[in-house]
Formats: structure tokens, sequence, C-alpha cells
């Protein structure tokens, strides 16, 4: 049981936490500068191709080269938080702006993605559980051993074969315009993110439910004539809930990484083919802002997954009222 | 009466059909591999423009590339780098790994806390991030995809070698040693380490499924092998346009070839772990 | 007859003996019967099979009958139906037995109990504040208020059967006594027959009409409460009576040597010959049968028939019980 006192302890803890672990973050992706070879100022500017000395001036004024590596971290950190993430030496626009129009696009496929595991991993999850020991289970195991193994890619392109090429379904690149145009060119792409979370969440969902159906307070509701379909619903599912809601939650922080890999399979403009655009093309103000980015999104909803795991359980939420 | 309702019937130890079968697969692989010089019917790089995107034929039983470079071919050399190199990443990780693991159970204390502090942070990182932000600096390549790989695998193998090498050394033979006067490092070098080695082994099985498929993905965003290369990865990144004009094998093949090796490493690396935790 | 079992023998694999052996047991209307012995005798089985609950692999013979219905017969509905109308269970652990996570008022809700009659349940069964109740959760509660709960989710349904496994043996003393006078009361309000499962004979034979005692997964003997107490006539039955204490005596307390047979135990005679203080070399191949005694009463102990009626001579002092 938790105090009032207790879970604002807890919170304070994990809000530190995360700070801590931001700073640190944020400090090896701002230094991974000096740790390439060569100036750090030219490495920042793209190379030496086409340098001119006005832009390599540009660049020491901007990132405060001169000045002692903490200082200049500080800096940078007053701009990011400031949203002043620089400008792109390749696309000369600000990199804020060029994240900004991307962010979207891949936000929506985050979220397709996620609607899709989310349903079919546990919807699958739950079907292996009722139906345990029979085919059904053996199918879902299986499958999802299988989905498991098929890295985002290959499965971006299985699935732009059948489904795109041969059959004509759906369009094989871009990211499409208006709700149905969007839904229509995402539905592969979020399919393919989706493939390797459904089977993880299928398999904590089955996994789970099979502990919580071991519980004698399962098998007293059953000696008691309590329907089957009220016993899963009531008491296996919503006590399996907690690791299931939790394994979303983190699956759901991975998946902005995850985008990197899709985005770049269908040629959907967001901020995951935005990274390995500035990688291939040494643009790594562009990479520095993108890769801070996708890690904070990362440790923010892990921490948020932590605060809202015990508000699951009652004897938390009893407390606090 | 409970204790009769938990009674399992006996099953044995046989082993699963699907265990068999995934690993005769992956010793066709890497036989395959191994001979691909004899058994490749072309060069894997021998170009020929007129052949372009031909389908399965007797010349080529699984259909030629964009440059008419025979597929079957080019995923047999392909086999090569693609199993070479996920045994050099998780080589790289299993060194460091072990040996911060090793360190940090053994000295406790700041060291301890010192690597527990470093693993945390890398686990910040999600996925390939952590191998993004080096081959950002680096630049693209094999060795640097390899490399980055390795110490993006380091933490998970440095703390499940803590935690094995924690209750390791509260066994007595570790007392025995220090009594005779033998030092930390000779004690850890010569006895601890090779006590854990057969569970670590196992672990590295179980990781290799997802070395191969991040050292596949890399090499599809065009951070790992470059061309003329054929590894897996890269020959998916290639056929890609392909597919859009209707053929499919040059991306289907390599992509097939990476899912089964990873499914049937899965499957056996599951069913190991399984049997060395049985055994331990 | 509301609960008749009937030469029930079950089997499961792995066990070198059955978990029941040929039991037999009758619980009439409004009648309350003892079911008595060591944890792994089969009582809390016996009990489930009155539920058609039992192992899964269990092959069975012999037939349990709830008011003339063959229960090991049921399925699906029909066997959803009995558990939820017919018969009730009062389990051993109330804490395990409610989900921690929903609402008391859900627990009774669930087992047919209107919101309306819910609380008045809780009041039956002598919680206080009911309508409060029903709205917290498990954790919230006493063990002894928990017990209360399970109690009125076993009424709820206005069962012609309850089955009470255990049903107060964690609780102290005190509450154990309400918790008792209570269920023998709501149970007699809603004429419902009570089969009451616990380790300790002196608890059943002050509390029950009628007591089975159990060993190894039979009946080894079967009294009315009174003679049980006053004439046990199995040696297992006087075991059970000397090891524990009762208030105001100063004998010396005998344990029952040796230890409770387990599942991979077989007996090719009579299973307590080993412990028996009585025993004879026959015994070791004597399949136990019941035999009539004169009060109506039934014991399954070889010495007992040969001498038929009197407590059998003790063959070795030190080691055989003293019978009250």
């Amino acid at each position: 049981m938790f105090t009032p006192l207790q879970l604002a302890r807890r919170l304070a803890r994990r809000l530190a936490g995360l700070v801590a672990t931001l700073v640190a973050a944020s400090f090896v992706i701002f230094a991974a500068v000096y740790a390439a070879p060569g100036d750090p100022a030219v490495f920042l500017a793209g190379g030496r191709d086409k340098l001119t000395p006005e832009r390599l001036a540009q660049v020491r004024a901007q990132y405060h080269l001169d000045e002692p590596l903490v200082v200049q971290y500080g800096r940078w950190l007053w701009d990011t938080v400031h949203l002043d993430l620089g400008r792109s030496f390749k696309y000369s626009d600000q990199v804020a702006d060029l994240i900004a129009a991307r962010l979207p696009t891949t936000l929506q496929l985050v979220a397709y993605a996620t609607l899709l595991y989310v349903v079919l991993g546990v919807g699958a999850g739950i079907l292996a559980a009722v139906k345990r020991s029979t085919w059904v289970d053996s199918a879902v195991v299986g499958g999802t051993t299988l989905a498991a193994s098929v890295p985002s890619f290959v499965a971006a392109i299985a699935l732009v074969s059948v489904f795109g090429v041969q059959l004509g379904w759906f369009p094989v690149t871009g990211a499409g315009d208006g709700f149905t145009g969007t839904l229509h060119h995402l539905t592969l792409p979020a399919l393919s993110l989706a493939l390797g979370a459904l089977a993880i969440i299928s398999r904590v969902t089955r996994q789970s439910m099979a502990d919580a159906a071991a519980s004698d307070h399962v098998e007293a509701a059953r000696a008691s004539g309590v329907p089957e379909r009220d016993i899963v619903r009531r008491h296996v599912l919503r006590n399996a809930l907690g690791p299931i809601v939790t394994m979303c939650g983190l699956v759901m922080a991975g998946m902005l990484a995850g985008t990197v890999v899709v985005e770049t399979a269908f040629g959907i403009s967001g901020i995951g083919s935005l990274l390995v655009n500035a990688i291939n093309t040494h643009d790594f103000p562009v990479a520095q802002a993108v890769l801070l980015l996708m890690v904070t999104g990362y440790v923010v909803v892990t921490t948020l997954v932590d605060l809202a795991h015990p508000l699951l359980d009652p004897r938390v939420k009893e407390a606090r009222t | 009466m409970t204790a009769a309702l938990t009674l399992a019937p006996v099953t044995g130890r046989r082993r699963p059909l699907s265990v068999t079968l995934a690993a005769a697969l992956l010793a066709l692989v890497v036989l395959a591999a191994v001979l691909a010089p004899l058994l490749a019917p072309h060069a894997p790089d021998a170009i020929d423009l007129s052949a372009s995107l031909v389908g399965t034929g007797a010349d080529h039983l699984l259909g030629t590339d964009s440059s008419g470079q025979d597929l079957l071919s080019r995923v047999l050399y392909g086999a090569r780098s693609s199993l070479v190199a996920p045994v050099a990443l998780l080589a790289v990780a299993a060194v460091l790994g072990v040996t911060l693991g090793v360190l940090a159970a053994w000295r406790g204390g700041w060291v301890d806390t010192l690597v527990s502090r470093l693993t945390d942070v890398m686990y910040a990182f999600p996925g390939l991030l952590f191998t993004v932000l080096i081959i950002a600096v680096f630049g693209a390549g094999m060795t640097t995809s390899v490399l980055a790989l390795g110490l993006a695998f380091t933490p998970t193998i440095a703390k499940y070698t803590r935690s094995l090498a924690l209750a390791e050394t509260r066994k007595p033979y570790v007392d025995a040693y220090r009594v005779q006067g033998m030092g930390g490092t000779r004690i850890c070098a010569l006895h601890l380490v090779p006590n854990l080695g057969r569970s670590i082994l196992g672990y590295l099985v179980v990781l290799f499924g997802e070395a191969l498929m991040s050292l596949a993905t890399l090499s599809y965003l065009g951070f790992g092998a470059q061309p003329p290369s054929s590894d897996w990865g890269l020959m998916v990144q290639e056929g890609q346009a392909a597919v859009v004009q209707g053929a499919l094998l040059p991306a289907l093949v390599p992509g097939t070839a990476i899912a089964l090796v990873v499914v049937s490493f899965n499957v056996v690396g599951v069913w190991a772990a399984d049997r060395l935790g049985k055994q331990d | 007859m509301l609960l008749s079992v009937n030469d029930l023998t079950v089997t499961v694999p792995g066990t070198a003996r059955p978990l029941l052996d040929s039991v037999t047991l009758h619980v009439a209307e409004g009648e309350v019967v003892g079911l008595v012995g060591e944890s792994g005798s089969g009582k809390s089985t016996t009990a489930k099979a009155a539920l058609g609950l039992l192992p899964a692999h269990a092959t069975t013979t012999g037939s349990v009958r709830v008011s003339g219905t063959d229960v090991l017969a049921l399925t699906g509905e029909e066997l959803r139906r009995h558990r939820s109308t017919t018969v009730a269970m009062i389990h051993q652990d109330p804490r395990a037995a409610l989900n921690p996570v929903r609402r008391i008022g859900d627990f009774l809700t669930e087992r047919g109990a209107t919101k309306e009659e819910a609380a008045g349940l809780l009041a039956a069964v002598g919680l206080p504040d009911p309508a409060r109740r029903l709205r917290q959760r498990p954790h919230e509660l006493s063990g002894g208020m928990l017990q209360r709960v399970v109690i009125a989710g076993a009424l709820a349904a206005r069962p012609r059967l309850l089955l009470a496994d255990e049903a107060t043996s964690a609780l102290d003393v005190t509450t154990q006594a309400e918790i008792l006078t209570q269920l023998r009361e709501a149970r007699a309000t809603q004429g419902a027959g009570l089969l009451f499962i616990t380790h300790d004979l002196h608890l059943a034979a002050a509390y029950c009409d009628r007591v089975y005692v159990m060993y190894a997964g039979r009946v080894v003997e079967q009294r009315t409460a009174k003679a049980l107490f006053t004439a046990p006539a199995h040696p297992y039955t006087r075991g059970l009576l000397s090891c524990s204490p009762t208030l105001g005596e100063t004998r010396t307390l005998t344990p029952i040597p040796g230890r409770p047979p387990s599942l991979s135990d077989a007996f090719d005679g009579c299973p307590f010959v080993s412990r028996c203080g009585d025993a004879e070399d026959a015994c070791g191949t004597w399949r136990p049968e019941p035999h009539g005694l004169e009060d109506g009463g039934e014991v399954a102990c070889r010495r007992a028939r040969a001498s038929a009626g009197p407590p059998p001579v003790r063959r070795n002092e030190k080691e055989g019980a003293s019978p009250k």
C-alpha cells in the first residue's frame, strides 16, 4: 500500500531520474561531435566539400566552438530547450522547421501502428490464452515466433510485394492526403512497424493471462458457476492488465526509433527517413536533433508508463483518494 | 491434493521437431556459406545487363537482379558476411560485456555503480539509435556497424554476466583460491569466467538472431555493408526498386534468407537456453 | 438425499494410489455433516466432486448425485448452472478466493445477488456497515471480515448444499466461533445442507450432526458426532482425538507416529497399518471395507470388525492411543 506522501516521493524520484537520464543522453549526443575524426567545425558543417570560410565561421559561432566544452554544451542545451535547433547546412533551413514539417506524419504512423499492435496483439494473446493447449494456441505461438524473427524492412518488402504489387490493394510509397488517403497509404507501413511489436504483446498477454488464470479466485469463481465469458473478462484479463499495458507502453516508446527503417522502406517523409538522409548526407545538426528528439520521446514515454502502472492497481488508487 | 494437480505428464527430454528442422536448416546455411565457391553457378558480382531481372530458369535458378547478377550465387556468398558479421559483433560485445560484468560483480562498490549507470544511459537509447549515433559520427561501413552494434549489445551481456558472476563469487571455491593467495584477476580469468562460459555461450546463441537482424537492418539502411558486397540486407535494399516494377525475387530472396535464419536461431536459441537453464 | 456420493474412486495419472478410493458419503436436507482428515486425505477432492470440479485428466468411477442429479455427467451450461444455483463452496483462504482488484459488491452480484440483496447478505453474516463494505476492495478488510464476505457470497444464490472447506481454520478462536454460529444460522434459515470440512476432529464433533473421517483417500469411519467423540472405533480416529489438546484436560498428548501418506505411497492392505498401534500382520493385506456398527455408524478397520463393537485391545501400550 502507498500513502500519498510515498506516491509524491516516488513521483519526484522518477522525475529526477528522467532529468538525469536526459542530461546524460543529450551530453552523449552533443559530445559525439568531438569523437568524430578531424575538426568538429568541419564535421558539423558537413565535411570539406564546398566548405567556405564564412560557413566555417558561422558554425563556430553557432556552436560556440571556441569556448570550453561544458559551456558549449550548456549553450546548446539552452538553445535546444527553446526549440532553437540550429540550421541544417544541407537543406539550408531551420532544423526545428524540418522536424516540425515531418513530425506529424511520423506520429500518425506510430499511432496507427500502436492501434494495430494493441488490438491485434492483445486479441491474439487472449485467443491463445483462452484456447490454451489447442491448435489455436500453437498457431498463435508459432505465428508470433515467426513475426518476431522478421526484420521490419523484410516485412515491408513482403507486404509491398503481396498487397501493393500483386494485389494492388495499397499504394507502395508516400504518406497520402486527407484522413482516408493517409489511412490507405500508412496501412502497410504501420503493419510492418507493428509486426514485431504484435508478437511481443501477444506473448505478454498470453503469459500474463495464464498467470492470472492460475489464481485461486479464478477457480473460486468457476466453482461458483460464474459464466466463462465473465471469468475471462473480469477476472483473468482484468488482473492481467498491468503487464500488458506496461509492455504496450514500452513498445510504443521504442516505436519512434522503428520509424527509421519503415519510413525508409516506404519512402515516407517523416523524421525517421530524415535521420537516415541526414546521416547519408553528413548533415550532423539534423541527425543530432532527431536523435535527441527520439531519445527524449523514448525516455518520457517509459517514465510515464512506469508512473501509470500503479494506477491499474486499486490498492494504490484507493490510498490516494 | 494440489500436488496431484500440478503433476504434469512425463514428457521426457525429446527434442521438438521444430528445433531439429531449425538446426538442420542452420547447418545447411553454414555449409552453403563455406562451399559457396563450389555451389554458386555464377560469380556473385558478375554483371550482365542483358540478363537484367530474369525470372527463375535453368541458367538462373532464383533469377537475377537489375544488374543481371545471379541471385542464387549472391545469396550463397552473402551467407558468409551475413553469418560472420554477427559472430564478430557478439565477440566484441562478449569481451566487453563479460569484462564489465565480472568487474562490477567482483569489485562491487563504486565500480559496480559506475558500470550500472553506464549501462542505464545506454538503455536510454532505444533499439538502433545508439548505433545510428556512432555511424553518424564515424561514417557508414561494415566495421563501424559491427563495432557500434557490439557496443550496443554490451550492456545486455554485462548485466547478464554481472548477475551470474555475483552468484558465482559466493561459491566456496573462490574463497579457497583466495586463501591460497591467488589474485583476483587470476581467479576470475582462470576459474570464474570459464565456469560461467556455458551459460554465457547459451545467452549468445539467443542473441544471435537479434544480432543478425540488426546488422541486416543497418546494411539495408546503407549504414553497413557497401556495394558490391552480397550482404543480404544490402541485397534487399538494392532489390527494392525492382519490386515496384513487379520483379519480386531480387528483394524477396535475400529477405526470406534473413527471416529463415533468424527464425531458426531463435527456435534453437530458446531451446538451448531452456536446456542449459535446466542443467544448471 | 441431498448429496449422495457412492463408491467414488478418482485416479489421476502419475500417482501411486487414487486420490479417492471407494468413497461413500451422504448429506441429508438440512443436515450438518463433518468431513475430517489430514491434508492429502481427500476431503477437499470429495467436496469438489460435488461441484463437478475434479482434476483435469482424472478417471472416475462411482457416482456423485446432488438432489438426484448426476453431477459427473453434467457439462457446459448445465454444469455452470449447477455450480451457480445448487451447490456453493466456502473457500479455505478468503483472501485468495476474492479477486483483489474488484469490489466486494461485484463478488456478491456475480454470485447471483441483486445490489439490494448484497447489503442484506453482508448484514446477515454479521458485517457492520454493509453499504460501505460493498464499495470496498478485499485489501481493506480483515481476514475475519473477508471470511464473512465469502460466506455471504456462498449464500447469495440460496444453494441447497453448502461446502465449507476449512472455512475458519485461518482465523483466531473468537472470530472462528462467531463465524461458525453465523454460518449455522444462515444455513438453517435457508434450509441448506452443510458439508463441513476440517482437520480439527474436536471442532467437527462439536459442530456437526454426523462426521466422516478420511485417511489416504478413504472414509475410515462414519459416526454421529456424539458417538465419534465418546467411542471412536477406528484407531486413526482415536489417534486424532488424542493428539490435539482440549481445554481443561491434563492428559499427555500422543502424536500419531509416522507421517501422513503421500500420493506416491501405494497400499496393498489397510493404508493406516504402518502407523497403527493395533495393527496385526493380516492388516497389511486386508482390503479395507466399511463395516456397520450397532449405533448406525460405519468403520473400516479389520480389528474393529473382528471384535465387532467394543474398541479393540491395543497391541502396544506406548504407541497406541488411549480412547476417552
